[in-house]
């Protein structure tokens, strides 16, 4: 004889909530039927639709009939579509599975000999073992839709030929490629030069900034916390207000001083008899200026964590290191570096993979400029970020940004998961378990 | 070490010390008096004007919709702030205090989404806003930080979390205390200040941000600060410096004292999301 256990799952199976009815739990049977028949209803055929326009991305082209334009099947929204209908499917297919597991459990204890959970009971076990998925639901519901959504439809774009001038919806329509768009990048000889000139200036422009800042910071940190130097609040309150004013303010106001007509700076050498630089149509002069602009922002974060470390020293490290006979250098070298740089490198790499991808300084800045012709739709103090921007809202090149998108993300993501491998919280045993 | 070549390094470092204040001052002092220089741009090589003005401000309030930006920021950086932290502080209580189906692959999900660079969804969410007809709407662009903020933060307070002993928690739960109450009762008090940090980012952000606001709000009603700011120093009227400045200004207080206030949470919030990834 085949256990009620079996039964019920099987009929859950068939047809959902079959199961539960089996097991006398009607009210819940009743649900979950209604849920699949709502579901067959009305959306079978949408799902068709949806699924249509995802594999086709469109048959029909908008065409112009005299003066009138018929709309064709807009490529994007179909896509997008489709996506969506894929989640809610995928969402589907995990609560049909929870109700054949459903069914099988209650048969269980049924087969055992117990009475089954009236609907009440059921609730309050939901409310008691479902806290943790109850507390997550609001957050899964927005990362599904504004994080998770989107980016599927990212990646998916890089391997479609969504992009300016012929393949834009709604006027045209946009067709699965596979992997052309990657070959273009590599192949065609601008937009490989674009690319690995962008992606060289990027690394130069992450690892300096990073360091620069780094050693700034350390600096200023070491001098303020020296012996001897008074005000020392002071100087760390004062030093503090780049970080504290807007970071988008202060771009702005240095946008303007390194202004070549106008700006503060020229204005200075032209008052001592030299002549202005070209801050922002210089490349040169360019780059150097956003580091310097880099340093200014940047140096008050590190000082500040590194005075944190260095007041938290354990004072008698120094006071045996004077016992020893050890020189300012020494103590230095021996106590105060190994420690700071032990409290201070994991942030280094957060910094590193941050800068690699610091749009604001580089957009608001110089926006990418100064002009060069070489380029496709890039300038030259543009890094991949800002670069994938430009082709995203100025050019309408949505294939080769995602692309590059894809790519800039496999670079952040080897850096942060090697980090993060590195760290305590991943070393310990109840993190992931 | 003599006392003399003591007494020479100290005055070098004095020197420097100095120099970096003039540097670090000079660019807020420049957009100070440019907010009340008269004009459309300052003299560098005379720094103090002949006469001091508030027209700058006038012509903020009168000409442009500033205030009204201010408002509409002010209003997003708010709503943001809670729905950011009720979402940010229920998943990470989630991870952090409950062993459930699913956990690991969750936590996996969470640690890869943060690493893609926000804005390659960003066509994504345009086209889905169209959609559901909140384009150029604050509550669209208010979804959109709040489902940016979740990865992340829920990270940073679980790490926290983690960090917190669980006896008192277990001690209440003996005593028949619910989880809603173990957490407002016992979490939460605890964590203060990394829910301090949270709420303080999720409400600096709007001010800040430039990307989304200008991608979602279109119409000059709607606009947020930091896109209206822009486009005084980058749009046709490029020349409208002083009047950047002046908005600029009423801007920069108001956050340089939330962030002067909060100062230690934000140290504090920063190093723990290194250490605790």
């Amino acid at each position: 004889m085949q256990s009620k256990a079996f039964k019920a799952a099987l009929l859950s199976f068939l047809f959902m909530g079959l199961g539960q009815i089996y097991n006398r739990q009607f009210v819940k049977g009743i649900l979950y039927a209604i849920l699949e028949i709502y579901i067959l209803v009305f959306w079978t055929v949408p799902f068709q639709w949806a699924m249509w326009g995802l594999t086709t991305l469109g048959e029909t082209p908008q065409k112009q009939e005299g003066f009138n334009i018929v709309q064709g099947d807009h490529s994007i929204f179909l896509m997008i579509e489709g996506i969506i209908f894929l989640i809610a499917a995928a969402l589907l297919i995990w609560v049909y599975y929870l109700n054949i597991r459903d069914a099988y459990k209650v048969g269980k204890m049924r087969d055992k000999g117990e009475t089954p959970h009236s609907f009440m009971q059921t609730l309050k076990n939901i409310w008691e073992n479902g806290f943790p998925y109850l507390l997550l639901t609001p957050s899964i519901i927005f990362t599904a839709f504004l994080t998770v959504l989107p980016l599927i439809f990212g990646i998916l774009l890089a391997f479609t030929n969504y992009s300016a001038p012929n393949h834009l919806p709604p006027k045209n329509l946009v067709d699965w490629v596979g992997l052309k768009t990657f070959f273009n990048l590599f192949q065609m000889e601008m937009w490989k030069d674009t690319f690995f000139g962008v992606l060289g200036w990027t690394i130069v422009w992450a690892i300096i900034a990073t360091f620069s800042c780094f050693f700034m910071g350390l600096f200023m940190a070491i001098i303020i916390n020296k012996r001897g130097i008074k005000l020392k609040k002071f100087w760390r309150g004062l030093f503090i207000l780049p970080w504290a004013v807007p970071q988008f303010i202060s771009l702005l106001v240095m946008r303007n001083i390194f202004n070549g007509e106008y700006g503060a700076i020229n204005q200075y050498l032209q008052f001592f008899g030299l002549n202005g630089i070209e801050w922002l149509s210089n490349p040169t002069a360019a780059k150097i200026a956003i580091i310097v602009v880099n340093i200014w922002l940047g140096f008050p974060y590190w000082m500040v964590l590194m005075s944190g470390v260095m007041t938290n020293i354990d004072k008698s490290l120094y006071e045996a290191a004077d016992v020893d006979g050890a020189s300012g250098w020494q103590k230095f070298k021996t106590i105060t570096m190994p420690i700071v740089m032990f409290s201070t490198s994991p942030l280094l790499i957060m910094q590193f993979a941050g800068n690699f991808n610091n749009f604001n300084v580089i957009y608001l800045f110089t926006q990418g400029g100064p002009a060069n012709v070489n380029y496709h739709y890039a300038g030259h103090t543009d890094i991949l970020i800002s670069w994938i921007y430009k082709m995203t809202l100025d050019q309408s090149q949505f294939a080769m940004a995602s692309v590059v998108a894809i790519l800039v993300f496999i670079v952040v993501a080897s850096f942060s998961i090697w980090n993060f491998r590195r760290t305590r919280a991943f070393k310990e045993e109840d993190m992931m378990s | 070490m003599s006392r003399t070549g003591g007494k020479i390094v100290n005055a070098l470092i004095y020197l420097f010390l100095i120099l970096t204040a003039v540097v670090v001052i000079f660019p807020v002092l420049w957009i100070v008096l440019g907010a009340f220089t008269p004009g459309n741009t300052l003299n560098a090589t005379k720094l103090i004007p002949d006469r001091f003005t508030l027209s700058h401000f006038e012509n903020l309030f009168v000409e442009t919709d500033f205030l009204l930006w201010y408002w509409n920021t002010l209003k997003i950086a708010v709503v943001n702030m809670v729905l950011s932290t009720f979402l940010v502080v229920t998943a990470a209580y989630a991870f952090s205090r409950f062993r459930f189906k699913g956990r690991r692959a969750g936590l996996m999900t969470m640690l890869v989404l943060q690493m893609f660079p926000s804005f390659m969804g960003m066509i994504a969410i345009y086209i889905l806003l169209l959609q559901i007809g909140l384009l150029d709407n604050h509550w669209g662009l208010i979804l959109v930080y709040a489902g940016g903020s979740i990865a992340g933060g829920a990270w940073l307070v679980k790490g926290y979390f983690d960090g917190l002993p669980k006896s008192l928690e277990d001690a209440a739960k003996i005593d028949g205390a619910s989880n809603v109450k173990i957490f407002f009762k016992i979490m939460m008090p605890l964590s203060k200040p990394i829910l301090v940090f949270v709420a303080v980012n999720n409400f600096i952000g709007p001010w800040m941000d430039f990307i989304f606001a200008r991608l979602v709000l279109r119409s000059d009603a709607n606009k947020t600060l930091a896109v209206g700011l822009f486009e005084f120093v980058t749009g046709r009227g490029n020349t409208e410096f002083t009047t950047f400045a002046a908005g600029a200004i009423l801007v920069a207080i108001p956050i340089t004292l939330v962030f002067v206030i909060f100062q230690r949470y934000i140290v504090e919030g920063l190093t723990a999301g290194a250490n605790k990834g």
